[in-house]
């Protein structure tokens, strides 16, 4: 795979409408001591990773903290440079770079095209900047120098995540949480992206905000034909807006599938456990509580094998020896884990209550 | 099943009753009303689910039950009323923060665990040091005996390597170790009631399952009961034997956690309830979400404070009159909302 060609691989792109192929992505970082910064260790936060965007999609991308999700996004993002891999991407006239390894201007060029939303919308906001600001700024900085030209366009905009244009001489303080998050939104579509990498994008709301900005974020991708990268730990709002999902462990991709399929046949034992974890709201579900044992590995310090082993409940012996790779065990599901094949894993289907609003209607009598 | 009567006496079972309790702010722009009348009880051995979003004074309906409300707020109106163990009973809210009787009654009696044990352990101290200080206020233990008890109780909430790890510091330890060490701490004094305020919120889930099925665990061995304070619903489901669910400063709903969610009465529940997304199945495109948001705690809406938010809103009626909390006939449930309890007084305005 690694010794592939651009040329080859800018065919394979076109052909599965990517628009992002990252390949072998590593992101180590130097662990120093003592005043000559001797480096004695490194942190693997992404060791190896590989996997497509294709266009139009959302892939969902979770795991717990630490487990190298939020450096993968910043890598796509060039906002760190990785240590080795690729990060090919195909612009909108068929072209294929190199995030990674790009130069200056064309990266300047390249950002329009990819946007972030952040996770805290009260430190990712500029207390001393209005929102004409703050939404107009990615205008200035792409040379947008008229005023009149960026106010139209911040009203716009404005009008796009559901707030009022009146309002874009105000400061961020003005606003709740969702309001905010509507403003980073703005800010993040201000130069017609083609990517938006949201980290985290609902974590800090509240829940009946909540699913207000995971609608507005489902109606623009519609409306302006978008493709994200949704990293989130909430398991249930990935189920509800990914198409894809990839699961990362200790810096590596444990799983990836269609969000159906993962979440109803997980392969990898850790997807499993993950599932298994998260607390349902339906209190007749209140299972054998699953327990997932011991603690998540050290990235600077990783186990041998596979580095979910001391935590798996189906090691065998070849875990502690070999590292597992990440193959393709049935078409669209990639899973790393040396028993894939022969394990039967309990994912979330079939599960008995299903509530949902009907339940509710029942009771007003 | 109704409320204890009128509060002077607690019921056989009940260790704890809060009723009516105000707790205001006052500040230079205006008053903040935390807390604006939640009444709930709690039974010996059961866990509370306290559930709402950020701002509904959950958090400081926690910590006026161990008198530690943050200057200047102050206790407006209400009582809570704790048994001590000779069987009088005290009003809480009438206690000095600092007396000797309050400062009983913290850990021995109540004990309170954080969201964020990092900035709950002091880092200049080693968790030894900390657990040991809290042992040594409330039994007198010599110190070989603090020693012991303190390995035994960080073996009681399953942190390995005990005595290597009460030398250490709170950020030597992870975030779930963390988390066991502070129940640990808020246990040393067997406390009767335990408050954890969004005790797993900053954990990961499989780090939360573990928290969760320790304290489930801890509970079924000492009997202690609960008050779980979060805004995770899943976590409420999966701990609690009943739920208070509360908007801006009130109590909007409670009952038995499966009535509250299987037959929710308040629009507010009802909204909350059906705004997360489910982990089992790809829901329908759109989420259903409940409109606006939760309003500036200067700018609160007059009568149902809700109201502005309300799909069920019934104008000259929800603006005009604050309702009341009461017992919800043929259920199990008590609710705050005129569309189980219409006031009397509105025939005028329809």
């Amino acid at each position: 795979m690694a010794e592939e060609t651009i040329d080859q691989t800018e065919s394979y792109i076109a052909e599965r409408r990517n628009l992002l192929d990252v390949q072998n992505l590593r992101k180590y970082f130097p662990i120093t001591r003592g005043f000559l910064k001797r480096v004695i260790g490194h942190v693997r936060a992404v060791d190896d990773v590989s996997f497509t965007i294709q266009q139009g999609e959302t892939l969902g991308l979770v795991g717990e903290s630490g487990c190298g999700k939020t450096t993968t996004a910043r890598c796509i993002m060039r906002a760190i440079d990785p240590s080795s891999g690729e990060i090919l991407y195909r612009t909108e006239d068929g072209q294929v770079l190199d995030i990674g390894a790009i130069g200056k201007g064309p990266l300047r060029e390249l950002r329009k095209d990819m946007q972030m939303i952040f996770q805290d919308p009260f430190t990712s906001l500029n207390p001393r900047m209005s929102l004409l600001d703050i939404v107009g700024e990615p205008l200035l900085v792409h040379g947008e120098r008229s005023m009149r030209v960026r106010s139209e366009r911040v009203a716009e905009l404005l009008r796009l995540v559901g707030l009022r244009p009146e309002y874009m001489r105000r400061f961020p303080h003005a606003f709740s949480g969702g309001e905010r998050q509507r403003i980073g939104i703005a800010r993040a579509l201000a130069l017609n992206p083609r990517l938006v990498v949201a980290d985290e994008p609902v974590s800090a709301l509240d829940v009946s905000v909540q699913a207000q900005v995971i609608n507005l974020l489902s109606d623009l991708q519609e409306q302006l034909s978008l493709t994200y990268l949704f990293v989130a730990h909430d398991l249930s709002v990935v189920r509800h807006i990914s198409d894809r999902v990839a699961v990362m462990y200790v810096g590596k991709m444990v799983e990836l599938a269609e969000t159906e399929e993962i979440f109803n046949n997980p392969k990898h034992p850790y997807t499993s456990a993950l599932l298994q974890s998260v607390p349902v709201p339906d209190p007749k579900v209140r299972k054998e509580t699953f327990v997932l044992e011991g603690e998540v590995a050290s990235p600077a310090n990783p186990p041998a094998g596979c580095y979910f082993h001391p935590r798996c409940a189906f090691r065998v012996e070849i875990c502690s020896e070999e590292t597992p790779e990440f193959v393709e065990d049935s078409p669209g599901h990639w899973v790393a884990c040396h028993r894939a094949k022969e394990l039967d894993l309990a994912g979330l289907s079939g599960s008995t209550s299903q509530y949902g609003s009907a339940s509710f209607d029942g009771g007003n009598e | 099943m109704t409320t204890s009567t009128n509060g002077n006496r607690l019921a056989e079972d009940t260790i704890i009753e809060i009723n009516d309790l105000k707790i205001y702010y006052p500040t230079d722009e205006g008053v903040v009303r935390a807390v604006d009348g939640v009444d709930f009880e709690i039974k010996q051995g059961e866990t509370l689910g306290v559930v709402g979003e950020s701002g509904c004074g959950k958090s400081t309906v926690g910590r006026a039950v161990l008198n530690i409300i943050d200057k200047p707020g102050r206790v407006e109106e209400g009582e809570i009323l704790w048994r001590l163990p000779d069987e009088r009973e005290v009003d809480i809210t009438t206690l000095d923060p600092n007396s000797r009787l309050m400062r009983a009654i913290r850990g021995a009696g109540i004990a309170l665990i954080f969201q964020e044990p990092m900035t709950s352990f002091s880092p200049l101290h080693t968790v030894g040091n900390q657990i040991g200080e809290a042992i040594r206020l409330h039994t007198d233990l010599s110190e070989q005996g603090i020693q012991d008890r303190s390995i035994e109780l960080l073996q009681m909430v399953g942190i390995p390597n005990a005595e290597q790890r009460l030398k250490e510091y709170a950020f030597q330890l992870s975030g779930g170790l963390r988390q066991r060490a502070m129940i640990a701490m808020a246990l040393s004094a067997e406390p009767q009631l335990l408050i954890a305020d969004e005790p797993t919120t900053a954990l990961d889930v499989t780090t939360q399952a573990q928290i969760l099925e320790l304290l489930r665990q801890l509970q079924e061995e000492n009997g202690m009961a609960v008050i779980l304070i979060t805004h995770n619903l899943g976590v409420i489901a999966e701990m609690a034997d009943r739920v208070v669910v509360m908007y801006l400063g009130r109590a909007v709903e409670s009952g038995p956690v499966e009535d509250i969610f299987y037959n929710p009465q308040h629009p507010y529940t009802q909204g909350l309830l059906r705004s997360i997304p489910s982990i089992y199945t790809r829901s329908v495109e759109r989420l259903p979400s409940i409109r606006g948001t939760i309003p500036h705690p200067f700018n609160r809406p007059s009568g149902c404070t809700f109201r502005p938010r309300c799909p069920n809103y019934i104008e000259g009626v929800c603006d005009r009159n604050v309702p009341e909390f009461q017992p919800l006939e043929g259920t199990n449930q008590m609710v705050s909302c005129f569309l189980h309890h219409p006031p009397e007084e509105v025939g005028t305005s329809g």
